[in-house]
């Protein structure tokens, strides 16, 4: 019916994770730098002490420069869905299309428009309209990934929708669905919250070179203020929803968490692993251990996934196979009602042509029995429905280590310049400088965990990413993919060279 | 009252608005046509730093509003995007591609350290102005034309034209003389409404030499888009077209795009105003003095673009029509959205108006003062 070449979905997947990588490594930064200018250049506005203003334009011309490559890396993941994903496009453009149309017309023209006044317009516009611009290029930046994890949260969790057998695709039923699940929220103050934590660990790393360096040293301190303000706040927020968007997976996405925790056997009172290195070798179902080496919380799972602890967590195990002491249904069952599905589908379009009216109503009755396990009839074995494990696990545990780590960074950075005494911390001032680099690792680590988490689904539980792709020869994506490789490397390289030159030219270039 | 509109009327609607972005993006193209300017009308590095630092501030709203025209199609018309983006991957990907080494070259073109120099991303801006702006023009193209899909019973999209055993995935379309000259058309367009945008924009009394260079650069590349236009709209008239009967059976008809011209004459009235706004605008802009030619030129090319978006999706016609399989042809019934969608996104095209006017209003705001050499040479410039 549909058919699949396997190296096809593979060299997609590759291009599309590119792409959405180089894309997030710029996007953080521009969540947070954004604010954090609008806040210097509030304090400018409010006390007229010309140093914030210097302080203000050196952040903004960083600023700029990471904006450019973030929008140059991101308008190919807009076309991105129709060139490689158009079977997916035309399956869910319905309800998918929308929140990327809004994010066009509602936060990229106030981000545009803005931005040019926020650069061009220090002597053309009043100083509380240029203020106000910088404060519409933020909103405008935040506006946007709105949108866009509206999208990618209807893919985790697809609400607000309906399958229509006449058409074959999905269509939309309510749009307040849409925007308020659960799930895209949860994503969205996780993922904002996570920017402004990003975009203040950069100035953290900029502004301990400088303290290092012993240049700019009050800039560098005043800097330094607002930020850890600001990212202690913003990563205490994140651990915080990072709490939430571990709860929504474990709802919406039991495979998801089971594969973050390496969690094979379900069991009540699961703990949570600190620290572990997963077994590559293991395989669902069978005997091998799932770790070579763990460090457990007992109860932690628990109460992480379901709010309580004494209750049940599925492991992968269970999910696959199921297990019907704790009511789980297994992949197995599944995959046995999504391949009923499929058929009735088939026979009442098959009726349709016919016109048989009669054979075509029974057809659908059949069909809509069995139309939630729908995805699950594309699957070959029940085992094809498990993520890679080593990868999620590892992936989360960094992100989730490292958060933990931030709000201590941020702490003894505002502790010891409010004291007066960072400079004279030659420990803390190494820390600083890698800082950006650690919080680019948990931001990547991030969307690994979100989105290799939810293989095989390009639709949770609906549509497989191997039915999303496009009817393609592999060759075209491989020499597309090595283009994007190849362009985006060499712009990135200019972006850090450019980048680096004008840290070491620093604020007085001004 | 947007709760009550039928569907066929929510389709006629969006595909009015998809026509009205894209044909704005077409005059917003006027950087594009500029960026290809840049080394024939600069010969100072002042005169170069000008024409940046004019287009500069304005290329990321054609860039916006190409992401805009690509979303809101996505909306309204799904199976389109599936099969035009999936179908002619290749056209798209190099467009794109054009696109991704714009948005870095204004603000990487002249800081220190850029690496790979000023010229690279001089030369980034005219493959965006030239190649980019080319193949959009073939890809419109393919709504007369017809392109080489068929659609499964699953809308899954298979391309048909191979050359030498490689399947082309739409560029064959740019060796089509149709598609062809309609691109060369909207290039040449594109400087004629680049050079007006730069009268307008600039303080020319410093830079009187460029000014004289562009005025005859207006005339000049009008007189180069002339004929590319001529044969576009008189092939458009004579043409075959794909005709939707009552029961969606596609089917070739002489004519008849002529013939939905005089069914929908104010898409004839749209397409006469326009031309006569260009000229206009030509005219002013090369032989009067004037700088405000843009604003004329610009109004009749959204005039002309609107009429070439809309003449091939009315009157029962296929907008994205297969000449390899006439009934696998797209309409703007069978590929759009459901009703609860297009509602939901008339509802927020509300908005439209209120954007279009902040960006209307800082526009205003900020080309109150025209850009002087000083400023294109200060140290926060492009
Ligand atoms: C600086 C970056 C950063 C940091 C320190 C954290 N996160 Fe995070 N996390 C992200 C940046 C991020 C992200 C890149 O923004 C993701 C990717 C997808 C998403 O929604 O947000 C994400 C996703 C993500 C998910 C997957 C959501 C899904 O699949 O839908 C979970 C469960 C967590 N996070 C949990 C945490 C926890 C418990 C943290 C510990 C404090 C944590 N995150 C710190
Ligand atoms: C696959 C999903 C995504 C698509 C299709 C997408 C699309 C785009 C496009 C087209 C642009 C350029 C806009 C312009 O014209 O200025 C852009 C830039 C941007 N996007 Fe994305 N994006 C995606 C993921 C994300 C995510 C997840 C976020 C935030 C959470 C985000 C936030 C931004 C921001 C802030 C910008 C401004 C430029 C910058 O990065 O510095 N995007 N994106
Ligand atoms: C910008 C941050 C993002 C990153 C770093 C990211 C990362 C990834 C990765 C690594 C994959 C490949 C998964 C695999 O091969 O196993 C992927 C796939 C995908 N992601 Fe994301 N993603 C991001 C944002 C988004 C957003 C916001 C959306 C939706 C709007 C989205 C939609 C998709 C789609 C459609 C695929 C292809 C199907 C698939 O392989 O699952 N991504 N992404």
């Amino acid at each position: 019916m549909i058919d699949v070449d396997p190296s096809l979905v593979n060299w997609s997947r590759a291009q599309f994770a590119l792409t959405a990588m180089y894309h997030w490594i710029f996007v953080p930064l521009t969540l947070g730098l954004s604010f954090l200018c609008a806040f210097y250049e509030t304090i400018y506005l409010k006390t007229g002490n010309e140093q914030w203003k210097t302080i203000t334009r050196f952040w903004m011309t960083l600023f700029g420069i990471n904006f450019a490559i973030g929008v140059a890396t991101g308008i190919i993941l807009e076309f991105e869905f129709g060139t490689n994903w158009s079977n997916y496009s035309w399956m869910v453009g319905d309800i998918f299309g929308a929140p990327l149309a809004i994010e066009g017309l509602f936060a990229f023209f106030l981000e545009a428009t803005f931005f040019a006044v926020m650069f061009f317009g220090w002597n053309r516009v009043s100083k509380g309209f240029h203020c106000f611009s910088t404060w519409m290029v933020a909103i405008g930046s935040n506006l946007s990934a709105v949108w866009i994890l509206v999208a990618n949260g209807w893919m985790q969790n697809p609400v607000g929708m309906a399958f229509n057998p006449e058409t074959v695709r999905f269509e939309m039923e309510n749009f307040a669905t849409v925007v308020f699940n659960p799930v895209a929220v949860s994503k969205f103050t996780h993922t904002s919250t996570s920017g402004f934590l990003m975009g203040s660990l950069f100035v953290l790393t900029v502004s301990s070179w400088y303290l290092i360096k012993g240049r700019h040293i009050e800039m560098a301190k005043k800097s330094i203020v607002v930020a850890s303000v600001f990212g202690l706040v913003a990563s205490l927020f994140v651990a915080f929803t990072g709490d939430e968007a571990a709860y929504e997976v474990a709802q919406k996405q039991p495979m998801k968490l089971a594969a973050m925790e390496g969690l094979y056997k379900g069991e009540r009172g699961a703990g949570i692993v600190a620290m572990g290195i997963v077994n590559s070798n293991k395989s669902p179902g069978d005997v091998q251990d799932a770790f070579l080496f763990e460090v457990k919380v007992p109860q932690v799972l628990s109460l992480l996934a379901n709010r309580e602890p004494g209750s049940f967590v599925p492991g992968i195990d269970d999910l696959v196979y199921g297990n019907v002491e704790e009511g789980v249904m297994g992949v197995n069952t599944m995959m046995e009602k999504g391949k009923l599905a499929l058929a009735d589908l088939a026979s009442y379009k098959k009726a349709k042509r016919e016109h048989n009216e009669m054979a075509a109503t029974d057809a659908l009755q059949r069909f809509d029995v069995n139309k939630e396990y729908l995805g699950y009839g594309y699957l070959d074995t029940p085992e094809e429905a498990v993520p890679s494990v080593p990868i999620v696990f590892n992936s989360f545990h960094i992100m989730a280590v490292l958060g933990s780590l931030f709000p201590v960074i941020f702490a003894a950075f505002l502790f010891y310049t409010l004291k007066g005494t960072v400079t004279e911390k030659r420990w803390l001032l190494p820390v600083g400088l890698i800082s950006a680099l650690l919080g680019l690792f948990a931001q990547q680590a991030g969307w690994v965990t979100a989105e290799v988490g939810r293989q095989p689904w390009a639709i949770q539980g609906l549509m497989p990413v191997k039915v999303a792709t496009t009817n393609l020869s592999t060759t075209s994506v491989q020499v597309t993919f090595f283009m994007f490789a190849a362009v985006f490397t060499l712009l990135i390289i200019a972006e850090i060279s450019i980048m680096l030159k004008q840290i070491a030219i620093g604020p007085e270039g001004h | 009252m947007i709760a009550n509109l039928d569907y066929i009327t929510l389709q006629q609607l969006w595909w009015v608005i998809c026509s009205i972005v894209g044909a704005l993006f077409l005059f917003l193209l006027f950087v594009q046509g500029g960026q290809t300017l840049l080394w024939q009308m600069a010969k100072t590095d002042t005169e170069s730093a000008m024409i940046i630092n004019s287009l500069g501030r304005k290329w990321e709203i054609t860039f916006t509003t190409l992401v805009l025209f690509g979303g809101a199609l996505f909306a309204s018309f799904p199976k389109f995007y599936a099969t035009s983006f999936g179908g002619a991957y290749w056209v798209w990907m190099l467009i794109l591609f054009s696109f991704i080494i714009q948005a870095v070259s204004y603000e990487y073109r002249t800081k220190p350290a850029n690496v790979w120099g000023a010229k690279t991303y001089e030369l980034f801006l005219f493959i965006n102005g030239s190649v980019g702006v080319l193949l959009i023009g073939a890809a419109v193209g393919t709504f007369y034309t017809g392109a080489n899909f068929s659609l499964n019973e699953w809308n899954q999209v298979t391309w048909m034209y191979t050359l030498g055993g490689i399947n082309l995935r739409g560029l064959e379309a740019a060796f089509s003389l149709f598609s062809l000259s309609l691109g060369l058309f909207l290039v040449f367009n594109a400087r004629v409404l680049g050079a007006l945008y730069l009268l307008s924009n600039l303080e020319l009394t410093s830079v009187s030499a460029m000014e004289q260079r562009l005025r005859k650069a207006v005339w000049t590349n009008f007189l180069c888009a002339l004929p590319f236009l001529l044969y576009v709209v008189v092939s458009i008239l004579l043409m075959k077209g794909f005709h939707v009967d009552e029961a969606g059976v596609v089917s070739m008809v002489s004519f008849k795009y002529l013939f939905n011209l005089f069914a929908l004459p104010h898409l004839l009235l749209l397409l006469l105003g326009g031309i006569g706004l260009v000229v206009l605008g030509v005219v002013g802009g090369a032989f009067k003095g004037s700088t405000r030619g843009i604003w004329p030129a610009g109004l009749g090319t959204v005039f002309v673009g609107l009429c070439v978006l809309c003449l091939p999706a009315f009157n029962s016609t296929a907008f994205y029509p297969s000449k390899f399989d006439l009934q696998s042809s797209l309409t703007i019934y069978n590929a759009s959205s459901s009703q609860f969608t297009l509602t939901t996104m008339t509802y927020v095209a509300l908005a439209i108006p209120f954007v279009l006017g902040y960006v209307a209003y800082l526009w205003k705001q900020m080309d109150a003062k025209k850009l002087t050499t000083e400023e294109a040479l200060d140290h926060e410039a492009y």
